[in-house]
């Protein structure tokens, strides 16, 4: 069964060849039924591999795919080889079921766009790109599928290209994640001229053997891929892609926030887990920019408006938690948290996507209200999904990864008060915006009418993910609750076990209290604000000081207004006054030449035979006498 | 009966050759071009004939037969343009078909 490893990435590159051939001569259904077919098919591969390998592991807990040497020179000899441990059997799978749920959703959703076939080749393509990142068994063939998951989010968040805005926001994402990229790039540079390999297992082996803790090698690796990841993950300060880039359909948000994109931060740490032990600072850089980017991702939730830049934030601050994991060293608490994010975050965006289809493309959450009625399936799954993200205790996913999150934050050995506090300020504060959408887009007085209602394709993903999110988290519970943690013994064949101190207060129970506690104390804050006393809260918040601040927040705490002013101006600035220097007229007086020596040979072609013949006889006469006098 | 010397013969056949090559770039009537190629190319057979008569050999006249079958075509080819010629540009000066120019 494992051979068909290669199938799992190969068959959504099909899907994606075939839509790009075919493309306008398919039909609606065909199309439709060739780019969610195939991400099901792979679906399917997908969860029989992850059978076949829980049911009886190959040796070593690894299966190494080798399918052929991409080339050979220079002394770097990637293959295309693919690599199967218990982390990548998580990420396949998440990725291609949420993966294909979102195709489903899709075919419904785009019904009526134009690019139909389009879209769902990007799709394709994007889910293959991520399928060879988290399958590759060398950094080479990773930063294939990671510059391909780029570009496809390139492609798609500028989808609907007819609107110039859409097209800036696809241009910005790209930008912003190439500035990690080179950072990434670079620390390939930097892994294979002092290791003189890119594949990861011989790679992470002699890192572990030639180079010291904290030596400044290993610092540089592990600082320029944490760059990388910065960048594709959206965390400070390269995260102001990542709101803009809602103006993609609302699939393709589900698709870059779930399964695909964001989460190759993630994966490539942990996939690089020793480089960063060998690195405590750079570790403690992540911890800390998870952190604070969660606490900057949640105040930044509470002032919007539009109800998928609430999202996007909160996927940022999830994000935020997952590195904040990984910079405990909480390799397994992060996946798991991927995992979890994943299924509840899909379940938001998906019904998001639902609201907005349903009034005709409304973003502005003060223009919906009181939809609880008329859109019942999104209604809940949306309640479901906020609890998630809140991580309501017991009943949701959310919770239990989030829990063992913050646990480990402070009960690593890495862990600090600090970390800790910051992640259960984080937990309330995303409970409260969380329950603020819930309330303000589900209760209250409609404000548009519902025009369109969804049909099976786009519930069904809902009610799959909704089941997911309670009871996604079971798999891994905490001591208190009796300790059955399949997922992290899985876990454990392929990734560190995480250092803890067992004596630590993290472990007394209190802090899964205080966990608990903060979100209930946060829904029951957004309760108060948001029905009981909604007139208050619009008094206060017209005040000078909350009212400067929310516009603060709303903007993201002015980061693109910084590097408007710190990079594109001075940019734009220089290449004005840099137009004529002493390189210019060189460079024009090569064009200008160009084109007199166009013109004088064009002068000659001037239509006439006899011109023509007179010029061939006379070079033949010279020809003639040149052999003959010789 | 004398035999014609190879100079004369050559000569002849330059003479010939430059006469049809003058025409061809002074005439503008496109039948004349036409009859100047057809001077050009028997000029050629001539030289051949010549050659092959010095060293008494079949060669050259087999050589003017091909020539002779070759002009046939050419000439064939060569009207049915100048009837086509005339027919879109309503006269047959070769100057006017200058549309290709840079």
């Amino acid at each position: 069964m494992l051979q068909l490893l290669w199938t799992v990435p190969a068959l959504p590159a099909a899907g994606f060849v075939v839509l790009a051939l075919l493309n306008r001569r398919l039909s609606r259904r065909a199309a439709a039924l060739i780019g969610a077919g195939f991400v099901g098919l792979s679906a399917v591969v997908a969860m029989l591999i992850a059978v076949s390998f829980i049911a009886s592991p190959p040796p070593g807990h690894a299966y190494h795919q080798v399918l052929w040497t991409w080339f050979d020179t220079g002394g770097l000899r990637p293959q295309i080889a693919f690599y199967l441990d218990a982390m990548s059997v998580i990420f396949i799978l998440v990725i291609t079921v949420v993966g294909f749920l979102i195709h489903l959703y899709s075919t419904e959703f785009m019904e009526r766009d134009e690019g139909f076939t389009r879209f769902f080749m990007y799709m394709n393509l994007f889910v293959a790109s991520m399928l060879v990142l988290v399958l590759a068994d060398n950094l080479l063939l990773l930063y294939l599928g990671w510059e391909g998951v780029g570009l496809c989010s390139y492609l798609l968040i500028a989808f609907w290209q007819k609107d110039v805005k859409n097209v800036y926001a696809g241009r910005k994402a790209f930008i912003i994640t190439r500035v990690g990229d080179t950072a990434l790039i670079v620390g390939l540079f930097l892994l294979f001229t002092q290791l003189h390999t890119l594949e990861i297992q011989p790679l992470m082996a002699g890192a572990a053997k030639n180079w010291a803790t904290g030596s400044g090698v290993a610092v540089a690796a592990a600082a320029l891929l944490l760059g990388g990841a910065v960048g594709k993950s959206a965390q400070l300060p390269l995260q102001t892609w990542l709101p803009d880039a809602m103006a993609g359909p609302t699939p393709v948000s589900a698709l870059i926030h779930a399964a695909t994109m964001v989460t190759a931060g993630v994966y490539l740490i942990a996939r690089t887990n020793v480089l960063f032990t060998l690195a405590p600072d750079v570790r403690l850089a992540v911890a800390i920019i998870g952190t604070v980017t969660l606490l900057y991702a949640c105040f930044s939730a509470l002032a919007q408006h539009d109800i998928k830049r609430v999202l996007a934030y909160s996927t940022m601050s999830q994000i935020g938690y997952m590195f904040l994991a990984l910079g405990v060293a909480g390799w397994s608490a992060a996946i798991f948290h991927f995992m979890t994010h994943a299924f509840f975050k899909a379940l938001l965006f998906l019904a998001a996507g639902v609201v907005i289809e349903a009034l005709g493309g409304e973003h502005d959450i003060f223009k919906m209200g009181g939809l609880r009625r008329k859109l019942p399936v999104a209604f809940w799954a949306f309640i479901i999904g906020a609890a998630s993200l809140s991580a309501l205790p017991l009943i949701t996913d959310g919770f239990y990864s989030k829990d063992l999150i913050i646990e480990t934050s402070l009960g690593a050995v890495d862990g600090n008060a600090w970390l800790w506090l910051g992640a259960l300020a984080g937990s309330l504060l995303t409970s409260i915006y969380a329950f603020r959408l819930v309330f303000v887009v589900f209760f209250g007085d409609q404000q548009t009418p519902v025009t369109l209602r969804p049909r099976w394709r786009m519930q069904l993903p809902l009610v799959v993910l909704s089941v997911l999110s309670v009871v996604g988290g079971l798999v891994w519970l905490p001591g208190w609750m009796g300790g059955f943690h399949p997922l992290e013994t899985f876990l454990d064949t392929a990734l560190p076990v995480t250092q803890t101190v067992a004596s630590s207060f993290a472990y007394t129970g209190v802090s899964a209290l205080l966990t608990s506690l903060v979100a209930v104390v946060g829904v029951a804050l957004a309760t108060v604000w948001l029905v009981e006393s909604r007139a208050a809260l619009k008094d206060f918040a017209a005040r000078p000081t909350p009212h400067a601040l929310q516009e603060f927040w709303l903007h993201g705490w002015g980061f693109d207004w910084l590097y408007e002013h710190v990079f594109v101006i001075p940019v734009k600035w220089f290449a004005r006054v840099s137009r004529n220097d002493l390189v210019e007229p060189a460079v024009s007086g090569i064009a200008w030449l160009n084109v007199q020596a166009w013109r004088a040979l064009s002068a000659s072609q001037n239509g006439l035979l006899r011109v023509y013949i007179g010029v061939a006889g006379v070079g033949l006469a010279i020809i003639v006498a040149f052999v003959v006098l010789r | 009966m004398a035999a014609v010397s190879l100079d004369h013969g050559l000569i002849l056949a330059a003479i010939l050759f430059v006469i049809g090559f003058v025409g061809l770039l002074t005439r503008r009537n496109l039948i004349v071009v036409l009859a100047c190629i057809e001077i050009m190319l028997n000029a050629a057979g001539l030289a051949f004939v010549v050659a092959g008569a010095r060293w008494g050999r079949a060669d050259g006249q087999v050589m003017f037969l091909f020539v002779l079958a070759m002009a046939a075509a050419e000439v064939a080819v060569g009207l049915a343009l100048a009837i086509r010629f005339r027919h879109s540009l309503g006269r047959l000066d070769v100057d006017d078909a200058d549309e290709m120019k840079g």
